[in-house]
């Protein structure tokens, strides 16, 4: 390597690191805006006025989802262990929507309930074949 | 090792005539590692415990995001040997990656939309992972529009180089984004450190079909540098020998 080329190279080097942090600190400044809901512990927390529209993420509590009478709208309970948020919807729920699962739901604080526009079902990075799956309760039951 | 690289790949004439070589071999292996990931993955793999069939997507998407990143990288490194040493070949390579690249973000993002909608509830949301990708894109789009604005081919390669470093900033970001922030996006399933959270029968086609993937982008780069060599160096004596052999 010549003179000029191992200038240029830590040109490039320094270039890149300086960029690196500038990007990094910015990110950090804006880490609460770029996370994409709040959990119910967070809600609580934060600062939120009657109409404004927030989204926030969690499971959903075991035994918590209430359909009403014409099964259309429907009830349950948003915990992340440690605060529960119920949150009522009238709409058609994804696929993924079951108790136990981890949802993301948006919409308006009313009377201490999150009147929701929309839910989103989240899933988790596991993949498996049915009967393992099945496999698995068993051996928990067992285990248990 | 520097010598056989340099003897076989780095300058434009002795590249043009050893990748020849490589192409039929690549093409072969390639055909072996799609036809298994297709066949396993679309027909032997189980259904999934929560997805059912709808998983499947996963074969198309994952090997896409892969490749997006993986070619970004490429194309920076060849955008500093570019920068740093003014190897020819590495500009090259670097122009021919982009739109290959671009191509593979597109269909990651489309093909995540698709599974999105049935799954999460939703075409597209704002979250960190998605943005990050769809920023990706827009890498790929800067560097080939930037490269259409420039005639001069040396000033092109500086200048276009210079957009790929910088963008190698987002590729951390992309990786990391559903670990620093939440987002809808699940979390990796696959990773170097611990075992694939995904049944082996799911993951073997799985890997095949990023090696696939892979092999697809060496085949397709492989038959565009080419494609470069001959329009840059129209006028060298060596290239009119090629036409006139043909």
């Amino acid at each position: 390597m010549n003179r000029k080329q191992k200038n240029r190279l830590m040109g490039a080097i320094v270039f890149i690191v300086l960029l690196g942090i500038a990007v990094g600190l910015v990110l950090y400044a804006l880490k609460q805006n770029i996370n994409l809901f709040y959990t119910p512990t967070e809600l609580l927390k934060a600062d939120v006025q009657p109409e404004q529209s927030v989204r926030i993420g969690g499971y959903v509590k075991k035994n918590s989802v209430q359909f009403d009478a014409s099964g259309q709208s429907v009830r349950f309970v948003v915990t992340d262990r440690v605060n529960d948020i119920t949150v009522s919807y009238f709409g058609v729920l994804p696929n993924l929507f079951r108790e136990g699962q981890t949802v993301v739901v948006t919409g308006k604080i009313n009377n201490k309930i999150l009147q929701a526009d929309q839910v989103l079902a989240k899933h988790d990075e596991k993949y498996m074949p049915r009967a393992l799956e099945k496999k698995l309760k068993a051996e928990e039951r067992h285990a248990a | 090792m520097f010598d056989w690289l340099k003897q076989n790949f780095l300058s434009t004439k002795t590249f043009y005539y050893s990748s020849e070589k490589f192409l039929p071999w690549l093409s072969a292996a390639f055909l072996v590692f799609f036809g298994y990931g297709l066949i396993f993955g679309l027909f032997v793999a189980p259904p999934d415990y929560q997805q059912g069939d709808g998983f499947r997507i996963m074969y198309v998407h994952v090997p896409s995001a892969f490749a997006s990143m993986m070619i970004y990288m490429m194309m920076a490194s060849c955008a500093l040997m570019t920068l740093v040493w003014r190897i020819k070949i590495a500009a090259i390579c670097m122009a021919s990656s982009a739109p290959i690249g671009a191509w593979f973000t597109f269909l990651a993002l489309v093909t995540g939309s698709i599974w999105g909608k049935p799954m999460w509830g939703t075409w597209w949301i704002w979250d960190a992972r998605l943005t990050s990708v769809l920023i990706l894109l827009f890498l790929y789009l800067g560097f080939i529009a930037l490269r259409s604005v420039i005639n001069d081919p040396e000033k092109k390669d500086r200048a276009s180089a210079l957009i790929a470093i910088v963008g190698v900033i987002n590729l951390p970001i992309i990786h990391y984004s559903v670990v620093w922030w939440n987002t809808l996006h699940q979390g990796p399933s696959i990773s170097k450190f611990a075992r694939p959270s995904i049944a082996d029968s799911m993951l073997y086609p799985l890997l095949a079909m990023i090696v696939a993937f892979f092999l697809f982008y060496a085949i397709i780069l492989i038959l565009r540098m080419r494609n470069q060599i001959l329009l840059r160096e129209m006028k060298s004596q060596w290239i009119k020998e090629v036409i006139y052999e043909s």
